[in-house]
Formats: C-alpha cells, structure tokens, sequence
C-alpha cells in the first residue's frame, strides 16, 4: 500500500473553491428561466467562455453535463434511453447521454431543472460529432445556432488563413448572433480584460501541470488533472473565480513540491512514487474512482496527460492576449489538441515522455469517441518505436458502463506494471554487466 | 465518339474489372504512358477532381478494399469499433497496392479520415498527403474566402507535385470536361430513376465506380455508351418498389448488397453512393476566374450529406425528400456502415423529416466486407411488400 491516510485531500481550498464555482453555475443555470438571463449551450474544445461573459450570457456546456451524469452513475440509463429512440449503438455516447438526459426531464447534475438554451454555439473544434450533436439539439429546442467552424491543423501548423476565417465568422457569425440574443452590445475592451484573466490563470496552470517533471511528482496529471482543468476548460475562463483558483492551487502544490509529497488521492496522499506514466485519451467518468484505483494502488502516477489539453493546449506557450483579442481567441480554437493532426500529437506524446522522464505511456481508447481513438494504435507503435520504453492499450468508454471491464483492465495494467519492472530489471542488469 | 455497337454487358463488363482489380493496372498504366503523369488518391466525400486533371493527374477514388480484399495488417491500426474502410485503405498501401499514387487527399468528412490523414503522412512519408478542408460557413466572403485559400493551396501542392504551374485555361477546359461528366452522370440517374429496370442498380454502380477510376474522358465516353445501349435494350420490368438507399456516402456496401435490394424487390432510383461524381449540381461556369467559380459552385451548388452542415433547420433533411420526389420513389432505405458516426448521428433526423412527409423508411448497417446478405434481402423484401400494401390499401 503506498498510501498515507491524509484527509487534508477534502480540505484542499482549490478543492472547495472549485466546488462552490461549479454549483454555483448550476444554480444560475436552474435559475435562468425566473431571472432571465440568457444561456447558451456551447462545448469545451474551443469554447469562447471570454466571449459569452461579454453579453452576460451563462455557459452550459452539455459535455460536462453528461460528465458528471456519467461520475453519478446516470449515464446508463440515459443512453440507454437514447437508443430506445433510435440513436444508434454505434454513436459517441456523450450524444447520447445529453439526448436521454434531454428525454428524461434535463434534469442537471444537481438533479433540478436546465433551461433550455437560447442559443446554440457551435464551436466545431477537433470532433465532427459535434456539427450533428447540435444538428440534434437544434431539431429539439428550435432555437437560434451560431456556427463556428474551426479547421483542423491538417499539416500540423497554423495557418494565417486559418485565423482569418475563424476570426470573420467571430465578426459576421458569432459576435451579431450573441448580440442579438442577449441584447447587449459588443463591447472589445470588456473581452480583453476577460482575457488577460484567462491568460493569469493559464500562467498558474502550466506552472502546476508542469511539477509533475519532479520527482516525485506533487500531483497526478491525469487524474488529478481532471479536476484541475475544470475551471480553464468550462464556465469560468475569464473570470476572477478561475484566477483565485489557480492561485490557490498553485499555493497548494508549491507547499506539497517543498515537502516533497506525491499526488493526493481518495485515500489520501501517494507516498511511493513507483511508475510514471503519460497517459494519452479521455478517462472512463462512470468508474472513474475505479479506474484510479488501479493506478494510486501500484503506485502509478500520471506525469502527464494529453486529456488536460482538450479544452486548450497552454504548455507550448499559447495564452490569451488581450493586446490580439479575436485572432487569440482564434488561435485558442486552433490549438486544441484534438485539433492537432496526430504527427504533431505524437510529437507532443514523445515531448512528455522525454521531459516528464516517463516510463511508458498508457493509452485509454475510448469507445466512443473516434477523434480520439482512430488511429491511436499507431500513436503507440510510433511512441514505443521513438522511446523505447513499453505502452499499454486498455479499452473502455466514457460514460457508457457496458464497455467498462473492471477486470481486464486491471489485468492489462498489472501485467504494464510487470513489464516495466522487467525492462527496468533488464537495463540494469545490462549497466552491472 | 459513341459506338452505338457496344452492348451493357461488354460496357458493365470492363467496369467489373476495374472494379475488381485492386492493384489499379489502369491507373498504373495510364502515368506510365507518359512521363511526367501524376496519380492524385482521393476519399469519400468530395475533392475538386478538375484541379488534379489540370495539374495533368489521373484522380484515383479510393474507397477501401471492398469484400475482394483480406485484411491483415490493416486490422492491427484500428480497434474493433472503428468502420472497415480505413483498414482496409491501410492494407492496400502497406501492400504497395498503392504505390505508384504521388499525393494522397483526404476530405474532411470525419474523424477517421481526418486522423488518417496524418496517419498516412507518417507510414507513408514519400506520399504527399493532404487533408483536405472545406467551408462550413457558405458566406462568400467568409467560407468562401478560406476555401479559395485552400484550393490554390491545393493548386501550389499539385504544381509541385507534377513539376508545372496549373494554369487557369487549363483549369477551365478541365472544369468544362467535368461539367460534362456530371451532365452525363445526372441522365444516368435520371434514365435509371425513369426505368429502373432498364439500367439495374448494380450495372450504374460499377459505372459510377469506374468514373473513380479511369480518366474523365474516358469515363465520358463511357457514359454515353451506356445511356445509348441502356435504351436500345429491352430488359424484363418487374413489379418492384422504388426506394432511395441513403448513408452510403462513405465506406461502401459489397456490390451483393445493391444487388440484393433489387433481388429483393426494390428498384434503387436514387443513392448517395460516390457523390463525387454529381457533387455539383448544375455546370460549373467556365468565365471569370476559375478558383473563384470552384468555391462558389461548393458554397452555392453542391449537394447535401452528413458531413456538410445545414445552416436552415428548416431545411434541415429536406435533400431526402426532394430526392424522393424527384426519382419518384416510395420509400427510403437507410444503409450506412457500422461505427459511421456521420451517417448514423444523421440518420435519427432524416427519419424525422421523412416521417413528417409520410414518406416509409427502413434501416440497416453493413460493412463493405459483409458476407450475409440473408437478412437484408429478407428486410428489403418485407419493406418492398409493405410499400405495395400501403400504395394500394
Ligand atoms: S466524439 Fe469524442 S470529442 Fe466528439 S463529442 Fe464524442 S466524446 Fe466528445
Ligand atoms: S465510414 Fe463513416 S466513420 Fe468511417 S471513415 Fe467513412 S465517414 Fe468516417
């Protein structure tokens, strides 16, 4: 057992805080039909959260929604319900956790209530599913959609052309829709200061995701980054909330560097740091304490991960500028990582495995989402290929919990940990030889 | 210049066997025959063909390895719930079936292609590989600014491709060679839509692969050949149901497939199998600038699929049931491959227009490698014998 008893894991402020933002957002949302305020429903991978605060609208984002549905052990059922109604089997199960979520009452998270949108902003950054997720939300609610269409980076680099497509469809498509709907006026300065928010908090962000090149590691970049990226990927980018976030987390993980602590966990503080992992592809959210598990208990940390880039890639020194407002906001979009052609994703894996001096990486291929997992195979070869050091591949879905196998995947990861062992076991018998 | 001699057979005949030959002699053959020919590999849904001809390249469809191809390598890159058409392109280049082709494109489409794309630019790094954007947004100043961009990056690519400039007389007599395939292609479906029994689906599928294939002259020819041997053959007219089989845009049925709806009793009047082929609707205009009437002509005129966004809800659908009252049909068949996010994140809202228009509609799943065709000529069979029953109560 490599873990310590250490309840200070409920107490963290960053923890609290965070807590409080995200019901907080709920509670609006619950309470926008009595109070009026207008809701746009918009998804994480480039979202334009500096923007929608710019005309007082909430941000429902119903990505999040099936999230934490699915962490609640609601998603079966919805999806379920879903498939009663014709969607396929086949089809990403994000879609179909908020379309049964949809047929069962909306019913949020909290359990009350979500309103429902105001408008529909298609931000069509790094999955196709999106452009139909909305189609199907569009054919429910009726409501107005803007669409954003973000290219993809097929050559691996941005394009000047690129950013001027996005930043007019912000201009002629985005901007007059938000305008419209929420009655408020356009107003540039009030954005730049939003975003030179974003930018303090995207500072504190790296710095914490990067302890992880420690040894021990502070914190677990995968699990623990979930939650660290809740604020920066979702309704509060922008805000003084996030910044305070960030500020307090970092204040916390610089204590636990200087003590030279591992990862907090659910049973409290990894004392044994024994494997460093990268792990690339979204987590199971219906067993995700499960899934933890299977690491925190062989002594595994995530050094780093590529899921804590989805919603915005920030360590290769992108931040928001107030001074380029819409063409950063452009350049947000972009850069996301599922928006990066997989030469460049591979290239950022092999990155991590270098600088966070990873012993393998793990790739959890998700059923559902083929932005992610097509072609992740060769992800593996290539990284096994480039670094020498082992993969694993294990299989499951979001927040479907009919592909999550408890037992095989922990079978799978414990004959990883072997093999790691061995390989460690085989170097240094080479270097006594 | 037609040779009103030539029967469906012998012409159905010479589309079998490129269609059967998956080491591409033709294509081959064809950038042998002169040095300095390139050989431009595409995916579904949609690339502008005319650019590659005027950069003087043969535009070569490929659409996977069908149910000829045993997959081996390819199924080590992909998990089990990926569609088959990218493992089995994968299997075609890791056995240089595809080794002669100087640039591969991949539209965007889905997820899977566009990932492949980045895929083939490392297993296959001597290939020039593109991913292949489009607009989303049919503004001519927005959507339509960006996609002139891409299309002379596409030009640029080419060019270098082929080693000379493509110039815009000879974009134009390209443009105008296609506006004439596609002319021929509509009467194709418009012939078939009028007597299906005249030209069997399967005989104008192997017809339109060809156009895939083979050099667009030819294929014209090819055409007109068929249109004139179609109507001069007088073929038995059976009492089968029309349908429209839709969903299929991307990885397509094994040939048994089509011909097993129309066993079943169903005459196909309308698909959307290789749009590529009538992705314009009407001729492109061969005055002004060349590029700029490309873009336009994707903004403005093009056709509808899954992968193209609807900014109208209200028209939302609508192509389906157009297409049905255009070709006459009396239901739709949904035939889209397993694991196709486009095709079946789709299907959920064209059932509903159809439903609203009263207008039947069955579904099914296939792989281009499917084997049993048992149970969808039992579903094609029941769904053409229900249209019988509901047209004459
Ligand atoms: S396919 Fe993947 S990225 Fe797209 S909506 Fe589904 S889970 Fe999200
Ligand atoms: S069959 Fe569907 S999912 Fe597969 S590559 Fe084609 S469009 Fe994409």
């Amino acid at each position: 057992m490599t873990n310590r008893d250490a309840p200070q894991v409920i107490k963290d402020s960053s923890m609290l805080k965070q807590k409080e933002m995200i019901a907080g957002n709920y509670a609006k949302l619950e309470a926008a039909p009595a109070t009026g305020q207008k809701v746009v429903s918009t998804f994480v991978p480039g979202n334009l959260n500096e923007l929608i605060m710019c005309f007082d609208m909430l941000n429902n984002l119903p990505e999040i929604n099936a999230l934490q549905n699915g962490m609640r052990k609601r998603t079966g059922a919805y999806i379920m319900e879903a498939e009663k109604r014709g969607h396929s089997e086949d089809v990403c199960t994000y879609v179909k956790a908020d379309l049964g979520m949809i047929a069962k009452g909306n019913l949020g998270p909290d359990g009350q209530k979500l309103p429902d949108p105001d408008l529909l902003l298609l931000s069509y950054t790094g999955c196709f599913t999106f452009m139909k997720w909305f189609e199907l939300l569009r054919d429910h609610y009726k409501c107005e959609t803007a669409m954003l269409h973000v290219p993809y980076q097929g050559d691996g680099k941005i394009t000047p052309n690129m950013i001027a497509y996005v930043v007019k469809q912000l201009k002629e498509e985005v901007i007059p829709k938000l305008e419209k709907i929420s009655g408020v006026k356009f107003d540039i300065d009030r954005l730049r200061e939003y975003l030179a928010r974003s930018a303090r908090a995207e500072e504190d962000l790296v710095w914490v995701l990067e302890t992880a090149k420690s040894k021990p590691s502070p914190i677990d970049a995968y699990f623990g980054g979930v939650y660290y990226i809740g604020p920066i990927f979702t309704a509060f980018r922008g805000t003084e909330d996030a910044v305070e976030y960030y500020r307090l987390l970092r204040t916390e993980i610089t204590e636990r560097l200087a003590r030279g602590q591992g990862p907090v966990t659910p049973t409290g503080e990894l004392t044994e740091e024994r494997y460093r992992l990268v792990v690339e592809g979204p987590p199971n959210w219906t067993s995700f304490r499960d899934f933890w598990k299977m690491f925190y208990e062989e002594g595994a940390v995530v050094v780093a991960s590529t899921y804590s880039k989805v919603g915005g890639l920030y360590d290769l020194g992108f931040r928001h500028d107030p001074a380029r407002p819409l063409e950063s906001l452009a350049e947000y979009c972009l850069g996301c990582y599922t928006n990066r052609n997989l030469p460049s994703r591979i290239d950022l894996i092999e990155r991590y495995m270098h600088e966070y001096q990873a012993d393998g990486l793990v790739i959890n291929s998700i059923k559902s989402c083929n932005s992610f997992s097509a072609g992740q195979l060769l992800v593996l070869r290539e990284i096994e290929r480039r670094t020498g050091k082992p993969g694993a591949f294990i299989e499951s879905d979001l927040v479907d919990p009919r592909y999550f196998s408890p037992a095989n995947i922990k079978n799978r990861l414990e004959s990883y940990f072997q093999m790691i062992d061995q390989r460690r076991a085989g170097s240094r018998a080479a270097r006594a030889a | 210049m037609s040779t009103t001699s030539t029967t469906t057979a012998e012409i159905v005949a010479r589309c079998q066997a490129l269609f059967d030959d998956l080491h591409f002699t033709y294509a081959r053959e064809w950038k042998a025959a002169v040095p300095g020919r390139i050989v431009v590999g595409y995916m579904p849904f949609y690339v502008p063909r005319e650019l590659i001809h005027a950069a003087g390249g043969l535009p070569l469809g490929v659409l996977g390895g069908g149910d000829q191809l045993e997959v081996i390598q390819g199924d080590a890159y992909y998990q089990s719930y990926i569609c088959r058409i990218p493992r089995s392109t994968i299997e075609l280049g890791l056995t240089n079936r595809l080794d002669f082709v100087d640039v591969m494109l991949f539209p965007s489409i889905c997820d899977v292609i566009r990932n492949l794309s980045g895929m083939w630019k490392i297993m296959f790094p001597k290939v020039k590989s593109r991913y292949f954007d489009v607009p989303q947004n049919y503004c001519d100043d927005v959507g339509g600014e960006f996609y002139i961009h891409e299309l002379n990056e596409l030009r640029d690519l080419l060019a270098e491709a082929s080693g000379r400039p493509v110039s815009d007389d000879a974009l134009r007599a390209s443009i105008a060679l296609y506006n004439e395939n596609r002319a021929l292609v509509r009467e194709v479906y418009a012939f078939r839509a009028r007597q299906p029994w005249q030209a069997p689906s399967a005989e104008v599928y192997l017809l339109m692969r060809a156009g895939l294939i083979v050099a667009v002259e030819e294929h014209n020819r090819m055409l007109r050949e068929y249109l004139t041997a179609a109507a001069a053959e007088q073929r038995p007219r059976r009492d089968n149901s029309r349908v429209v089989v839709t969903g299929a845009f991307c990885e397509q049925p094994p040939l048994n497939l089509i011909k097993s709806i129309e066993l079943a009793g169903c005459y196909i009047v309308d698909d959307d199998f290789m749009l590529v082929n009538r992705w314009e609707r009407s001729d492109i205009p061969l005055e002004g600038d060349p590029i700029t009437n490309l873009a336009a002509a994707y903004l403005h005129n093009s056709n509808h699929t899954s992968a193209k966004y609807e900014p109208d809800p209200e028209k939302k659908g609508l192509y389906l049931v157009e297409a049905v009252k255009r070709s006459r049909a009396e239901g739709v068949i949904f035939a889209s491959p397993s694991f196709c996010d486009p095709a079946l994140l789709e299907r959920p809202m064209l059932q509903r227009v159809l439903a609203a228009h009263d207008i039947p509609f069955i579904a099914f799943k296939y792989a281009e490698n499917s084997g049993q065709m048992q149970p969808i000529r039992e579903q094609a069979g029941t769904f053409a014998d229900s249209i019988k029953l509901w047209s004459n109560p």
